[in-house]
């Protein structure tokens, strides 16, 4: 049988990246500053939320994309802020990420005018939302101190693409073996000079630092990201 | 398992192309830069592809290594590890070339009018 071959060159994630961009406009129009938030299962994402979104000085909001249930959007709904849940289940193969278009699906239920930063707290995984822009402004994540110091090296794209890395649950470091100094070492071979806070919820180290990284982000606006619908580039 | 994704959007690339003809092969190019495991890609592709005119063909992966490009000597190496540095000189003033791809290369259809006339 005789077979014809075509020539494609379509980037796999241009319908992801088309939708990001709709989002991001959305975004500017409404002139929300959007925070991709990352990191594993029980880095410690909602309790970084809850001590710096209550007592900011301007009006956040949370899209949550948390699997199963509203446990997260309740904690955060607490602090009298408007929280929406994203459902990933119903996205297809949606349960380990969020992507550009479950976040679009969710912005009605959002009211960006009355936003000045929008913090979507993605799915606890450091593999899967990596490879999806959402069109946000900047990408944050969360390493918690008792992941190991290894993890930059281990899931290198989510480090490579974030725009700040809070290394946190640094009140822990005198009972683990862990060396602060080679996590250092292994974030800055993969992302070199990324900006970091070391946090901590119980002690409140870097929180004030972490509250002062959003106001600024906010300040900045979309001056903050470079090209955030389209990197890293996938076509040729 | 973002793998399962990103081979739907495969699937429906190839499909958008091949207008209702039958796809008998996609080649894709991915990067290692990419977290796209190739095993992991081939299996979902089946899974999704099945009932639609993309069933049964081959998903043949092209896998690019890293390549960066040196600022100061200029000249263009692979990498295989952090911290990216230039192979030539060592520096660490690189530009990354190769490595970041993920997208659908070609597609193979069987060619129906081909059949008709024979």
């Amino acid at each position: 049988m005789h077979r014809i071959r075509v020539r494609v060159l379509e980037g796999v994630l241009d319908a992801n990246s088309t939708i990001a961009r709709a989002n991001r406009e959305d975004f500017d129009r409404a002139g929300v500053t959007v925070i991709n938030f990352m990191g594993s299962p029980g880095a410690g994402k909602t309790a970084l939320l809850e001590r710096v979104l209550g007592a900011l000085a301007c009006q956040a909001g949370v899209l949550e994309g948390d699997i199963r249930g509203t446990l997260d959007a309740d904690r955060l709904a607490a602090l009298h802020i408007p929280v929406t849940q994203i459902e990933t289940e119903s996205g297809f193969g949606g349960e380990c990420h969020l992507d550009a278009n479950m976040v679009r699906s969710a912005l009605p239920q959002v009211s960006l005018d009355e936003l000045d930063l929008l913090v979507v707290e993605n799915v606890g995984n450091l593999v899967c939302p990596a490879e999806f822009r959402i069109g946000e402004d900047a990408r944050v994540m969360v390493s918690p101190v008792t992941e190991g110091e290894d993890k930059p090296l281990k899931y290198p794209l989510m480090f490579r693409t974030c725009d700040l890395v809070l290394i946190h649950k640094v009140d822990l470091l005198p009972h683990l073996d862990y060396d602060l100094d080679a996590f250092e070492r292994n974030l800055d071979a993969v992302h070199p000079g990324v900006p970091r806070i070391r946090t901590s919820t119980r002690t409140g180290e870097g929180i004030e630092a972490w509250r002062d990284w959003l106001m600024e982000t906010v300040s900045r606006g979309s001056a903050a990201a470079s090209s955030p619908a389209d990197a890293p580039a996938g076509t040729p | 398992m973002h793998e399962l994704s990103i081979a739907d959007s495969i699937v429906r690339i190839a499909e958008s192309h091949a207008q209702g003809r039958k796809v008998m092969r996609v080649d894709v190019v991915v990067g290692h830069l990419r977290q796209v495991v190739p095993s992991a890609l081939s299996f979902n592709f089946e899974l999704v592809a099945a009932g639609t005119p993309v069933a049964g063909a081959e998903l043949v992966v092209d896998a690019r290594p890293a390549r960066v490009e040196c600022g100061r000597c200029g000249t263009e190496t692979e990498v295989d590890g952090f911290p990216f540095a230039c192979g030539a000189c060592g520096g660490f003033d690189v530009r990354i070339v190769q490595g970041e791809e993920l997208f659908v290369e070609s597609i193979e259809l069987e060619d129906s009018e081909e059949a008709d006339d024979a």
